[in-house]
């Protein structure tokens, strides 16, 4: 079947791609070679034609994590050339395809680079870390039931907008993987934002901040120096803006903190 | 086995009223001694499970994601239905209940979907109350839009992500219960068998994807909370994990499998463009609020827009057919998804369809974009226009999108009562897991509300009810029911690996989805379909004769998880074929085509198959028993869909 652009030539490759067991054994780069590989493909789609190659060869296929393939589920987590998600501004893994590259190229592929996201195997990684940050205090604390009708508050439509573009965040981890301190800062940012912003979020902001702050800084992660690539990196545009909110927050939060640990 | 559904007596909008009240409930004190199994952490599995410890039972949460966010709900794009009638347009919970009933041609039970409309409205309010940010009118309240099959604004949105944003809304309650000990989340385990102990659920058995180790754990009661079938056509909008595993191993054990033919065929998904398409993804249904359905009016232009000599913007407004809104000038481009499915399958077959594949047809939006600016068009469905964009490197702001059916949503599933309970005692499915709601086709932006419906503000009610009549005492996984289930699942891995074949997962599951397509898709006919099952019999034996997965089961594997999942598929895809022999009429996303009306739409056979078919396992390569729920209609009037 022929694609949208009939015309499109059939590139070949070679893959450099990061190759470990497991958790506990050492990986390295291992070279692929792929054939044939359409521009209309996804990213995605050209390593299932290096994975059912191998598995045709008798070859372990790589693992990789993936799951919705429309850039929402936040599960992809390539490094792709040095940089997260590979060369395209604004998009997952999933959603880069081929075309962005040219016949004859190599591809280096990486998982994420950080001390709090260990790798389970190939290119897998293990993100629990996020969780127990949300887990920390990133939601409102009410129960089902029992809750005010949702006309009840109005919420001014631009503050509306400014939490719901925080809230876009995705968990995928490019934040990190970008930064040189793989610093979570922006993820952490974000949720903090989007329930400072609105008024069913304000009752806890002092605890949530102060809390999720120190569960990143349990993690593992590095410190924020203000470069800036998680923001350029980050597949849904997360704004460094959330950065400068989290600050605020937690400084207010400090100043007036309960918690004089 | 006589199906009870425990509809409750009385008037329909006072049966739940009663039922709540008529419902055992659990001691306070005794809650803390009740532990609860949820399986799968979407919309559905999230909000029942937070919702659960809330109320003080133990729960333990699986998902085999890395993290519960990551559920394929999280990808639901355009809205959420609720009879708030914010918008006094003459909404109510029993137009929406009807627009439901209407909508699934009648193959839903009355009383499930009345209920359904009734919670509606607590559900924004829930989501509002947990920081959900959806959009907003400048005068600060919630904002509504139209959706697919409705004639009212009843549709809650956040942008084209309204999923996620819910998703991460119940993710959210989750994560609190987590933090309070309420629930024990485990990731990465992958449910592969239910555990059954004296004729009820008491556990279950999982896979950690990781480090392969096979557990097994025990509880009061399990909740199936694990999503639908789609991925049996191997090409569908839903994620690449999809599947069909723990509800397929719960029939085994005695659930009884509902309407398994009823999937949704989506119209407006972007078009498959080789064959090493992985998905498909969908354009949302909002689109189709401001975007105009077209064909070429003749082959002979429609042949030239494939060969790239004509590009459609180009085409006069005469040579244009808007197929949809010449047919059904009420509803126009906002007649159910079957419905437009239908007819864009039936342009192509009329050789106007578009693209280099002939399998397309245009979504036009060059009208709205004159009326309020691109940039206004941006506001509305930015992220949509990117996202097509990015896929088939074309601007949808100048040339009009392609679009074509794709399968979406499987209304069929686990066969539910009025509480939610399967036919196995103690074993509930919720959301798009279960059968209940949504009859032979669901209406656009009804399963964000029946996922969380399910999960908030009925398992937690209904639960109570069997739970009050099982004793508090401490379940453990001694029974040698559990090491038999563990055995069972460690021995079928071992199948797997030891077969060393020569066709990948992927292969089988390409060839499948072939079949199911072609003869269990958007149109069947008894000829076809008898022909697919001889080969979906055929290719299950080459199966398990002839798969290739290679590593061991000690470690992260997925070509084992994929293998496991395919089996399955293959199973459920040859009763889904007898389902659809076994219902000779057509309705909603089942069309037969032996069965139509002259003008080419669905005909029902209302005296012979308004029945809820319950499939029963009779044993390994046995043919399922039906058995039917007769349906009942007392409240809306059994008449031909007509959107004209």
């Amino acid at each position: 079947m022929a694609g949208s652009n009939p015309n499109a030539k059939p590139m070949n490759l070679t893959l450099n791609v990061w190759r470990q067991p497991n958790r506990s054994t050492e990986g390295k780069m291992v070279e692929y070679k792929v054939k044939d590989i359409s521009p209309e493909m996804s990213f995605l789609e050209m390593l299932d034609v290096l994975n059912e190659d191998l598995l045709h060869a008798g070859t372990d296929p790589v693992a990789f994590d993936h799951d919705c393939r429309e850039g929402i589920c936040g599960s992809c987590d390539l490094f792709i050339n040095g940089r997260s998600h590979g060369p395209e501004k604004g998009t997952t893994t999933c959603q880069l395809h081929m075309r962005k590259f040219s016949d004859g190229d190599t591809i280096t592929i990486e998982p994420w680079r950080a001390n709090a996201f260990p790798v389970n195997k190939d290119l897998s990684v293990d993100r629990s870390a996020f969780d127990r940050i949300i887990q920390a205090g990133g939601y409102v604390s009410v129960n089902t039931g029992g809750v005010p009708d949702g006309n009840e508050i109005a919420i001014p439509k631009d503050i509306a907008d400014r939490a719901f573009e925080a809230a876009t965040c995705i968990g995928c981890g490019a934040c990190v993987a970008a930064c040189k301190n793989a610093s979570a800062m922006l993820f952490v940012s974000a949720k903090v934002s989007q329930l400072a912003l609105l008024p069913q979020g304000k009752p806890e902001r002092k605890t949530r901040v102060e809390n999720m702050i120190e569960q990143m800084d349990k993690e593992g992660f590095g410190a924020c120096s203000n470069i800036g690539s998680c923001a350029a990196e980050c597949p849904v545009g997360i704004s460094l803006e959330n950065i400068a909110i989290l600050n605020r927050e937690y400084i207010s939060a400090k100043a007036t903190s309960n918690n004089l640990a | 086995m006589l199906l009870d559904s425990k509809i409750p007596e009385g008037p329909l909008a006072e049966k739940w009223e009663k039922h709540k009240f008529n419902v055992k409930l659990v001691n306070p004190a005794n809650k803390r001694k009740y532990d609860v199994i949820v399986v799968g952490t979407g919309l559905a599995g999230s909000s029942a499970a937070a919702s659960l410890a809330e109320l003080g039972y133990n729960v333990k949460a699986f998902t085999y994601h890395d993290s519960p966010r990551r559920a394929h709900s999280i990808a639901a794009q355009g809205g959420i239905n609720a009879a708030k009638n914010y918008q006094n347009d003459g909404d109510s919970i029993f137009r929406l209940f009807y627009d439901t009933v209407k909508g699934g041609d009648y193959r839903a039970r009355e009383a499930n979907v009345y209920r359904l409309a009734q919670v509606s409205v607590s559900i924004i309010d829930q989501c509002v109350a947990q920081g959900v940010p959806f959009a907003r009118e400048y005068g600060g309240l919630l904002a509504n839009r139209s959706f697919g099959g409705a004639q009212v604004s009843r549709t809650f949105y956040a942008r084209g992500q309204t999923g996620q944003q819910l998703l991460l809304g119940a993710y959210s309650a989750l994560s609190r219960q987590v933090a309070y000990g309420k629930v024990k989340l485990y990731t990465r385990s992958e449910m592969l068998d239910l555990v059954m102990v004296d004729g009820q659920a008491r556990g279950i058995v999982t896979r950690h994807l990781i480090t392969g180790e096979v557990e097994t754990h025990a509880a009061h009661a399990v909740v199936l909370a694990t999503g639908g079938y789609g991925n049996v056509f191997y090409l569908s909008t839903n994620a690449k994990y999809c599947n069909t595993t723990a509800a397929w191993r719960a029939h085994k054990k005695g659930a009884f499998f509902a309407n398994p033919c009823f999937t949704q065929i989506h119209p407006t998904c972007i078009p498959v463009s080789g064959d090493y398409q992985s998905k498909l993804t969908l354009m949302s249904e909002s689109l189709r609020n401001d975007g105009r359905v077209w064909v070429p009016k003749t082959t002979e232009m429609a042949e030239r827009v494939r060969k790239g000599e004509v590009k459609p913007q180009d085409i006069a407004e005469t040579d244009r057919d808007y197929f949809l809104e010449r047919k059904y000038p009420a509803f126009g481009n906002l007649v159910p998804r079957d419905v437009a499915s239908r007819n864009a399958k039936q342009m192509c077959d009329e050789g106007r369809g578009v693209g280099s594949t002939g399998l397309a047809v245009y979504l036009d939006f060059a009208e709205i974009i004159q009326r309020i600016g691109a940039e206004g068009v941006s506001q509305k469905y930015g992220n949509l226009f990117a996202m097509y964009e990015k896929i088939t490197d074309e601007n949808p702001y100048e040339r009009p999108m392609r679009i074509y059916p794709a399968v979406h949503y499987t209304m069929g599933g686990l066969w539910v009562d009025y509480n939610l309970q399967t036919t196995i005692p103690g074993l509930y499915a919720t959301g798009e897991c279960n059968f209940s709601d949504h009859g032979a086709n669901r209406l656009g932006a009804s399963a964000l509300m029946q996922g969380l419906a399910d999960g908030y503000f009925v398992i937690p009610y209904t639960i109570g009810d069997y739970l009050a009549a099982t004793a508090p005492k401490p379940v453990d996984t001694q029974h040698p029911a559990f090491a038999e289930a563990k055995a069972g699942v460690e021995a079928r891995t071992e199948q797997l690996l030891a077969i060393k074949g020569t066709r990948t997962p992927d292969q089988f599951h390409k060839a499948l989805g072939h079949i199911m397509w072609e003869y269990c898709g958007m149109a069947r006919n008894a000829e076809g379909l008898q022909f697919a099952k001889k080969e979906i019999q055929r290719l299950r034996k080459e199966f398990w004769s002839d798969v290739r997965v290679a590593g061991t089961g000690e470690e992260l594997n997925q070509t084992l998880e994929k293998a496991g999942r395919v089996a399955d598929f293959i199973e459920l895809g040859e009763l889904m074929v007898d389902d659809a022999l076994a219902r000779n009429e057509s309705c909603g996303g089942h069309f037969r085509e032996e069965y139509q009306t002259p003008e080419g739409e669905a005909l029902r056979d209302d005296e012979n198959y308004a029945y809820v078919a319950a499939w029963e396992y009779q044993g390994e390569n046995q043919p399922e028993k039906l058995n039917k729920e007769e349906l009942t209609f007392e409240n809306v009037k059994l008449t031909q869909r007509s959107y004209k």
